[in-house]
């Protein structure tokens, strides 16, 4: 495969396998994440947190001469509100440290600073504190109930949002030869990227700035919100991001750690830190996933989807995170909901449900693997009601390729692909006809089974999706910079941040197939507001369709640039230029990058007259044709075998068909997928935050917080396909997120596929041994 | 997550270890669990004293009827076959099933049948073999059955100033045949239940672990399965293990049935 853009071929440009430019550093031990960091004079801060979900807050005090600090000791800092522009919904004001009021396990009551963090635990636990509990939300049910205590008073309920979409579903209900309901449960997820949050924040004298390292996906946007909350320009502050691992979705929101660090940095002009550890981790931070699902579902006889009646309730937490709401879950599960099927009847009503728990954040998928369940679910259901394979009813369900472009009933607008072809895929793959005609238990006695997926995931979706979302911050053009250094390697520069995504790796694929410039002399940086342009960052898999368009921009510019002193230098004209093998030919004659880089930065005698005055450093800014975002799909299928006595559950094959349209690196769109799947196995089968009736976490470290390992993880079989999406430069798409999506579908449709002759049906994950031996001695007794 | 502050020392003989013990120290072995427990500063002892390098906690000695394992030897050790295996195989298949390779590279035997965790493998596994906790404590070595080590949920039998030094395990013949069968939701996970039993001439011993409890001796599953015999597993846990509930209690008649399934394989 080859660029498009600057006529270079192979090499290192898109659609190359090349390496990743971040593993020579990470697999030698050698990145540098927010806890490498050390500054003279450090000090460490810890954190008190409430031990109860909900009380009011009656005394604090701290030793006399203590550096221990509550609320109201940090002078000028605001709280966390977080507007949205959307009708009927509450806002939370949600304090850095707590205010009169405790609303989950985990809110921060004090910050204690020292030496070191064993020193400023010592000092936290010092911290006297009084609380007088309040009666506690521990579920959405408990928080919609007649009488339920509030969260937030003001509000006169304990809803942030309903929300509600209606196309008209009358007449297909009360014609539909075939009804199913289901009642579907997603546990509360925490997300655990393998390094936690983190911060270090300094002063910098010399620029007069505030210095934030912070461990984020989106630095341009913390610089925003903390110029906000601390009440100070935002040229005052500067947030850059170390190396990242792994973000998920909780890296890019505003945490009050992060505001009460810098702070301490801003008005004692010296160097803090807060490392996360995993227990706050698992307790206060990164909650995600907790959805419940009432759903009615009209049929024909032939198992035809004809419409969607469903109550949605998100256990959202005590309060709204920055930037992107309490209910961004709730638009996307409302949404996204009639997921990649054909029909047009739908009716939804979301509830975003305040509960004595941490605030709800986006992990990756944002939703939609608690969508993608619930409607795969239902076509299983509505299958097993027509007496059809699950297979056939959903081929028949999903858009087809020949209706692309196709817009449906929640204006979603699915640019191209194929999705049946996908599902044939893998189909064929897991060789379900073989399965079928095979036994239904293996020599240990397991029963087995196969389930399958196929989900659609939105991508790069702009202005006027996140405008309708009522967000506060909206994304727009993203910004990348080029440049020619004077020996002739590139410069490219994203305010974007590589999580462990590979944007060094791609964005400098995308800038060799613009510029023709060897990969292995181009540098990418990304994720500092001082040296990058700007971006919102990395979430909603967008990078590399608008930062990776906006390299693509810039390059193709910084092209022509090079091109007419390249013509000038060769005495031709610059159409008759050509990049390839490293190096810029016309006809017989070449020269080497560093040439037109000499030219312009040392020996501007041999320029053109009528060269162009901004040299050889382009910034442009880039944004799809169409902000509806850009679909990427993918099938996944399952084979299974639950064993019945214990209820385990093991993966025996996992095959995934998955088109991304124009992918830059395969290597990569691997990786994410393998990840992504990784994780949802976690949320299928192992992961799960419980919450008991006083709203306290009972998952508090990893011993009861199961996340699966390299063992339970199954060789997953990958095929691509490459559909070009219409609407984005090279034809990409977002592929960031999706692999997580299905694998809670496709498991538990394998489970309950296996166990269908024992007539057992899990709607709840994820499907542990517990569940599934309850189910078994349920549908047996 | 970091812990309070204690002092620290190394024991280099088991008298000096007692010594620190009398002047309250806590025994620290290779730390898989007491290091996460002082993390979360849920055990706070001022003072801790290191004794897996003291003389002789590492100690091998053979005879003709049992092997004494010094109590600091580490799970991998025993994986790994760098101790003679007396028991046909069964301690290096139990060590390779307990957590990861990084915990029992760390992890000792002494640690874990200290720590006393009901789920934990060596605690059923050397009930199951009948084997003798070997104490010291001021007044020199004391003997204790094993299935009368462990008094309960992270209770052990030994004294304040007392701590294990060596476990002893009879040796099992070549006749003698095994079956442990650990249930666990993952690799490296702690046991949801455990069935083992040992059959090795007229010796026979089943038994349930993973119990919440100290591991549950089954003498009348024995006793059939001398007499050749299928066990009524289900009657015996119910009177054995009343405070489990029906499906706990049956994942335990899982575990155990697996077990005895192995007996009659080949190895
Ligand atoms: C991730 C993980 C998974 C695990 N999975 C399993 C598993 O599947 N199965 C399993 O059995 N175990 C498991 N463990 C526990 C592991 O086996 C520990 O190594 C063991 O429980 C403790 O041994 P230690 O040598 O580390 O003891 P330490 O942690 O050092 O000590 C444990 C306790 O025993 C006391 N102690 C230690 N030695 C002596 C002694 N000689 N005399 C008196 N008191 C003593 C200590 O004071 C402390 O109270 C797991 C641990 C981890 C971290």
């Amino acid at each position: 495969m080859d660029g498009d853009g600057g006529g270079a071929r192979g090499g290192g440009g898109i659609g190359a396998r090349v390496r990743r430019k971040e593993d020579a550093r990470h697999l030698a031990g050698r990145g540098q994440f927010t806890s490498d960091i050390r500054i003279a004079g450090m000090r460490d801060v810890a954190f008190l947190r409430s031990p109860v979900a909900h009380a009011r807050v009656v005394s604090r005090r701290a030793p006399a001469g203590a550096d221990l600090l509550f609320l109201d000791d940090l002078t000028g800092v605001g709280e966390i509100v977080t507007r949205s522009s959307i009708p009927g919904y509450k806002l939370s004001s949600w304090p850095v440290m707590a205010r009169d009021r405790v609303r989950y396990v985990g809110e921060i009551v004090a910050m204690a600073v020292a030496a070191d963090r064993a020193a400023a635990e010592d000092l936290a636990e010092r911290a006297e504190v009084e609380f007088e509990p309040l009666p506690p939300i521990a579920s959405c049910a408990a928080g919609r109930a007649e009488g339920a205590a509030l969260l937030h008073p003001e509000w006169g309920d304990n809803l942030f949002l309903h929300s509600r979409f209606d196309s008209g579903i009358e007449a297909v209900a009360a014609t539909a030869p075939v009804k199913v309901e289901l009642d579907i449960t997603c546990a509360r997820q925490v997300m655990h990227p393998m390094e936690g949050k983190g911060v270090v924040a300094w002063w910098d004298h010399r620029a007069g700035m505030l210095v934030v390292q912070t461990s984020t996906q989106v630095p341009h946007l913390i610089r925003s919100g903390l110029a906000e909350v601390l009440g100070i320009p935002q040229a005052m502050v500067r947030v850059a991001a170390p190396d990242v691992g792994g973000g998920f979705g909780y890296k890019c929101l505003l945490q009050p750690e992060e505001i009460c660090v810098a702070w301490l940095a801003l008005t004692r002009k010296a160097a803090f830190r807060w490392i996360e550890d995993r227990r706050e981790h698992l307790v206060a931070g990164a909650n995600a996933r907790q959805h419940h699902y009432t759903l009615t579902a009209y049929a024909n006889e032939q198992g035809r989807l004809l419409g969607l009646d469903a109550q949605v309730e998100v256990d959202t937490g005590a309060y709204s995170v920055w930037p992107f709401t309490a209910v961004l879950e709730a638009a996307q599960a409302g949404g996204n909901l009639p997921g990649p099927y054909d029909f047009r009847a739908y009716r939804a009503e979301v509830f975003s449900v305040a509960t004595n728990k941490p605030p709800f954040a986006p992990y990756r998928g944002v939703a939609r693997p608690g969508v993608c369940f619930a409607i795969e679910l239902t076509i299983d259901a509505i299958a097993r009601a027509v007496g059809r394979e699950a297979c056939d009813v959903r081929a028949e369900n999903l858009v087809p390729g020949s209706a692309m472009p196709y817009v449906n009933v929640t204006n979603k607008h699915y640019d191209s692909g194929d999705y049946p072809a996908s599902l044939a895929t893998v189909r064929e793959q897991i060789g379900l006809d073989a399965f079928r005609a095979g036994p239904a238990r293996d020599e240990k006695g397991r029963y087995l089974g196969i389930g399958f997926a196929t989900y659609t995931e939105q991508s790069a979706h702009n202005t006027k999706v996140f405008a309708a979302w009522g967000l506060p911050l909206v994304p727009g053009y993203d910004q990348a910079q080029v440049k020619l250094t004077p020996d002739g390697a590139l410069e490219v520069r994203a305010g974007i941040h590589t999580i462990g995504q590979g944007l060094e790796t791609t964005l400098a694929q995308i800038a060799h197939s613009m510029t023709g410039v060897p990969f292995e002399n181009i540098r990418v940086t990304l994720g500092d507001t001082a040296t990058t342009p700007y971006s919102t960052g990395a979430y909603a898999s967008r990078g590399i369709v608008m930062s990776g368009g906006a390299v693509s921009r810039a390059g193709e510019v910084l092209a022509g640039r090079i091109k007419a002193i390249a013509a000038h230098l060769l005495q031709t004209e610059a159409e008759q230029i050509e990049f390839r093998d490293g190096r810029i030919h016309a006809g017989a004659a070449s020269l080497d990058y560093a040439d037109v880089g000499r030219a312009w930065y040392l020996r501007p005698e041999q320029l053109p007259e009528d060269v162009n005055t901004a040299g050889l450093e382009v910034t442009e800014g880039y944004k799809p044709a169409t902000d509806n975002g850009v679909f990427s799909y993918a099938s996944h299928a399952a084979k299974i075998a639950v064993d019945p006595e214990t209820g385990i559950v093991e993966i025996l094959d996992y095959v995934i068909a998955e088109d991304c349209g124009r992918m830059v690196n395969p290597m990569i769109v691997e990786g994410q997928t393998y990840g992504g799947a990784a994780q949802g196995v976690g949320t299928a089968l192992f992961e799960e935050s419980p919450y008991d009736e006083q709203g306290q976490p009972l998952a508090s470290t990893l011993i009861d917080y199961i996340l699966p390992g390299p063992t339970e993880i199954p060789a997953f079989r990958i095929s691509h396909s490459e559909t070009l999406s219409p609407h984005t430069a090279h034809g990409i798409k977002g592929v960031g997120e999706g692999g997580a999506i299905a694998p809670p579908a496709a498991i538990v449709n394998a489970i309950n596929d296996a166990l269908s002759g024992l007539g057992v049906r899990i709607t709840q994950i994820p499907a542990t041994p517990e569940r599934i031996r309850a189910a078994i001695a349920e549908a047996q007794a | 997550m970091k812990p309070a502050a204690f002092d620290y020392a190394r024991a280099a003989t088991i008298p000096e270890a007692l010594a620190a013990l009398r002047d309250g120290a806590r025994p620290l072995a290779g730390g898989q669990s007491l290091g996460p427990m002082l993390n979360l500063r849920l055990a706070r002892p001022g003072k801790l004293v290191d004794i897996k390098r003291a003389e002789g906690m590492r100690a091998v000695a053979l005879s003709a009827t049992s092997a004494r394992l010094g109590a600091a030897l580490t799970h991998a050790e025993i994986e790994d076959g760098r101790i003679e295996d007396v028991t046909r195989g069964l301690l290096p298949h139990v060590a390779r099933g307990i957590a990861y390779r990084a915990v029992r590279n760390r992890g000792t035997l002494g640690g874990s049948l200290c720590h006393a965790d009901p789920a934990a493998d060596w605690v059923t596994t050397m009930a199951g073999l009948g084997a003798t906790m070997i104490a010291r404590g001021p007044a020199g070595e004391r003997a204790i059955a094993a299935e009368a080590f462990m008094l309960g949920a992270f209770t052990h039998a030994l004294a304040e100033d007392e701590m294990l030094a060596a476990v002893e395990i009879p040796r099992l013949s070549p006749a003698a045949r095994w079956g442990y069968a650990k249930i666990n939701r993952k690799t490296g996970e702690f046991a949801m239940a455990i069935g083992m039993a040992v059959l090795d001439g007229p010796l026979a011993r089943v038994v349930a672990g993973a119990v919440e409890g100290p591991p549950a001796l089954l003498p009348r599953a024995a006793a059939a399965l001398l007499a050749g015999e299928t066990p009524d597993l289900d009657a015996e846990l119910a009177e054995r293990l009343p405070h489990l509930p029906p499906p706990e209690r049956k994942l335990r008649a899982v575990a155990l049935r697996r077990a005895l399934a192995m007996l009659s394989e080949a190895r």
